[in-house]
């Protein structure tokens, strides 16, 4: 047990700051500690934890990417004019050609960063540029209402009414986001190829010494980041029932922010699927209770950017403090 | 005199390179060089910074290619070059200076990577990871917590992890690049324990350090390169470290005890009983002008310590120091620069420089108010003021704009020096001068650490090498476990009297 709370130092202090916060919400509110409330809050989740998990397997890799939420962008509008000219599709094949799409863009970032030595941020920030430029140029701006009708109806996998009134609802994001978090918990933890991205994010250098492909680690990395915003951006456009070109716009910063609250390291070699999942979590449940207390959306963001200094911080330092069985970890 | 012995009639080598050439960007880095290593032998490649050990290692473990032409014979086969897969598989393993560990991972993972290792994926397998682990130590005699990350343990541990990890892919050859480098005695002792017991099992070890003590103590031959070229190869009985010196840099080094009485010059500092519980106790020793005060004492015995503590960075619990006769009580090291003291850093490469930054701009950073003009800083003004130490202390440089970082290790001190004595101290502290400057450019740092002396500053000359102190202080302290535990003046005792109270 203590050797799981000092491996998992992060994941126990958000643990316990989403436990305060929805102890305050539950007090403060009569609506936030329901089961309804709950599944909402998964609903909604669903897409930024989609990405979230993509992004941890960059950042593992020592990587970081701006660009991911303008290309989903770029994948729902060029799958919604494909699968309108295939005749409308299904959920197989706009997941393959969401997927196929995502990939591709996520191996362009790669190929900037492996072929011409662009170091990642600056390639993704050229990149995010490039292709929110490109898709509001050949768009100029005007959104798809009319999307195939599987791609708009819910999908409700399981649904209950609860004895308050309030609706049990599991929807297919749901499904696929837990899909996706357990295929890149499977990917990182449990092969050979995960570790090695790990390795090369934690002392690039010595990975090279042993052999490992560089380049093939990149576009895994940016590959599957690629992929995950793919599906999330089908996902998106599912969830909205519409494809709006600025409707992701602005959601990378979101979503890196609740990766690194969840305990990943710019710089590569650390984080985990469990402490992103996390990280996400605690960011919606906040934004979450705000709502239902009636604070002004204006100062979400505020309120939103003071919780993640106060969970980084105390991620990092007070909890091994207060906690005296915990090694200090990071003794330099 | 040692000749060459490059021919030998003895066990056919293991390894065997002939004809290794190596171009960086229009500079010969090895020319036509040759190596061998016989089976289980403990053999050690020396040669200064740059004189191109850590190219022919890459060469081996297959990370660079030779220039066509090379015949690197290994085993029984034949090979124009190597690649780290083939090298690996073949038994072949490094373990380099900086370890090539991966922090965030556990022991165990550290240890068996070669089983992570391959181009298609594969599930892991933790528990046979675990076992592999485990073993690898239990040969090496140690046990870790093999399940926590490497980040959690000391240097000393990771170095072992190092060498474990060595040891499992089956090893015929272990090259240790600088394995020392950070160690203490003892922790090298057992390292040294380590590597004869894998020559007993029959793998050969090839140690690459310019410690030269230990490549007497543990080697049975002795490589040496110089300016990417070969010099020759050597038993290493009967060679003297003076000899390896000047293999290894061609120039004939006249080492004597420059020590000389300075008790009619006024007392610059005076150290009274000072004491930080756990790191000091109880320190007094004085330093006059023009005196070169040495302190030595193994890796953990206070002497950094007591130099934070004079140059402002640490409070002492109690005692007292006077500077120039008067009390002195620093809050901060900017007082201490104020006072007239001055603190070459230990870890010039990341403490005492700024890497990336020029020359010129490294040098002026301690004294940015002498080169104001009206309130800003003035380019010219320090133009002049870096030509002047670099004049000076005969550094050699391109440009004053070019970053520290193209400078040799003896030119980076210089440079660090400089950057000190810009402050006009009365007081220099000099902690570990020479760690990682070539043994050919220490004999200059300690000329200017001489004419600085003769010049009237007040020197303290911290080293854990012996002979560093013994040669070039006026008056020797040896420190031991945060005390002073004894004083030595090089003309009344020989460098073995000090050598035998540092190691007892």
């Amino acid at each position: 047990m203590r050797k799981i709370i000092q491996s998992h130092a992060t994941e126990f202090a958000l643990l316990a700051v989403i436990l305060l916060i929805s102890l305050f919400l539950s007090l403060a509110t009569e609506r936030f500690f329901t089961l309804g409330n709950a599944f909402d809050l998964l609903n909604t989740s669903s897409v930024n934890i989609i990405f979230a998990v993509g992004l941890l397997v960059v950042l593992i890799a020592g990587g970081i990417d701006i660009s991911f939420a303008v290309a989903a962008s770029v994948v729902q509008y060029v799958a919604a004019l494909l699968l309108e000219s295939i005749g409308g599709g299904g959920w197989i094949s706009g997941l393959v050609i969401a997927a196929v799409l995502g990939v591709s863009l996520g191996a362009i970032n790669a190929l900037l960063i492996h072929r011409f030595k662009i170091i990642s941020i600056v390639a993704t920030i050229a990149t995010f540029n490039i292709y929110f430029g490109l898709l509001m140029f050949f768009t100029r701006g005007v959104s798809i209402y009319n999307l195939p009708d599987w791609l708009t109806s819910r999908v409700i996998l399981f649904e209950h009414e609860m004895a308050d009134g309030s609706w049990v609802e599991i929807t297919l994001p749901v499904l696929v986001m837990v899909v996706c978090v357990i295929a890149t918990w499977v990917l990182i933890t449990r092969t050979t190829t995960g570790r090695q991205l790990y390795a090369f994010g934690d002392n690039p250098e010595g990975a090279r010494r042993f052999g490992i492909n560089v380049g093939a680690m990149q576009f895994i990395a940016f590959g599957w980041l690629g992929l995950m915003a793919g599906i999330a951006g089908l996902i998106q456009a599912h969830y909205a029932q519409e494809v709006v070109p600025n409707a992701l716009y602005g959601r990378e910063l979101d979503v890196l922010a609740a990766v690194v609250l969840g305990g990943a390291r710019l710089g590569g070699g650390k984080g985990t699927v469990l402490g992103c999942v996390l990280g996400v979590l605690m960011i919606s449940i906040t934004q979450n209770g705000l709502n239902l207390m009636g604070v002004s959306p204006f100062a979400f963001k505020m309120i939103i950017g003071a919780i993640i200094l106060v969970a980084i911080t105390l991620s990092n330092t007070s909890i091994e403090r207060l906690l005296p069985f915990m090694r200090e970890g990071a003794r330099r | 005199m040692t000749e060459p012995s490059g021919a030998h009639a003895g066990p056919r080598p293991l390894l065997s390179l002939r004809n290794i050439n190596m171009t960086f960007g229009g500079v010969k880095a090895l020319k036509n060089v040759s190596f061998d290593v016989l089976p289980g032998e403990v053999h050690c490649l020396a040669g200064e910074n740059g004189s191109g050990k850590s190219t022919l290692i890459k060469i081996i473990t297959g990370v660079y290619r030779p220039e066509p032409g090379a015949v690197i014979d290994y085993d029984g086969q034949t090979y124009a070059q190597m690649s780290p897969v083939t090298a690996q598989n073949g038994g072949i393993q490094v373990i380099w200076q900086d370890l090539a560990l991966f922090p965030e991972m556990t022991v165990a993972e550290n240890i068996a990577f070669q089983t992570l290792l391959g181009r298609w994926p594969r599930f892991v397998n933790y528990g046979h990871m675990r076992e592999i682990a485990i073993r690898a130590l239990k040969k090496l005699g140690v046990t870790l917590d093999v399940d926590l990350p490497l980040k959690d343990f000391p240097i000393a541990q990771r170095q072992i992890v190092a060498i474990a990890r060595a040891l499992v892919g089956e090893a015929k050859i272990v090259f240790m690049d600088e394995p020392t480098a950070s160690l203490t005695q003892s922790e090298t002792d057992h390292l040294l324990e380590i590597v004869r017991t894998l020559s007993t099992s029959g793998v050969a070890v090839v140690f690459v350090s310019h410690r030269l003590a230990e490549v007497l103590e543990i080697s049975s031959r002795l490589t040496v390169l110089r300016d990417g070229a070969l010099v020759g190869v050597y038993p290493t009985e009967g060679l003297t470290q003076s000899r390896i010196t000047e293999l290894m840099t061609g120039r004939t080094f006249d080492q004597h005890v420059r020590a000389k009485t300075r008790d009619a010059n006024p007392v610059v500092l005076e150290v009274k009983n000072l004491t930080r519980p756990g790191q000091f106790e109880d320190v007094s020793f004085t330093v006059r002008k023009g005196e070169t005060l040495g302190i030595t004492g193994l890796l953990g015995a206070g002497r950094t310590e007591i130099a934070l503590s004079l140059f402002g960075m640490s409070k002492p619990q109690s005692g007292e120091i006077f500077l120039d006769g008067k009390p002195v009580r620093f809050s901060s090291n900017r007082e201490a620069i104020e006072a007239g003291v001055a603190y070459l850093s230990e870890d010039r490469l990341s403490l005492g420089l700024i890497q990336p930054q020029s020359i010129a701009d490294n040098l002026v950073i301690a004294s940015l108010d002498g080169i104001r003009s009206g309130g800003l800083l003035s380019d010219e003004r320090k133009q002049r003021l870096v030509a002047q130490w670099i004049a000076d202390l005969g550094v050699k440089i391109g440009k004053q704009t070019d970053a520290i970082s193209t400078l040799s290790g003896g030119n980076q001190q210089r440079i660090a020096i400089a950057k000190w004595l810009a402050t006009d101290p009365k007081l220099l502290i000099l902690d570990a001068p020479t760690v990682g400057v070539d043994v050919g450019a220490r004999a200059g740092i300690f000329e200017i650490v001489a004419k600085l002396a003769e010049s009237g500053l007040a020197i303290i000359l911290i080293s854990d090498e012996v002979p560093e102190v013994y040669f070039n202080a006026d008056r020797v302290l040896h420190m031991a476990g945060g005390r002073i535990s004894g004083a030595f003046d090089p003309r009344q005792c020989t460098l073995k009297d000090i050598e035998a109270a540092v190691y007892a």
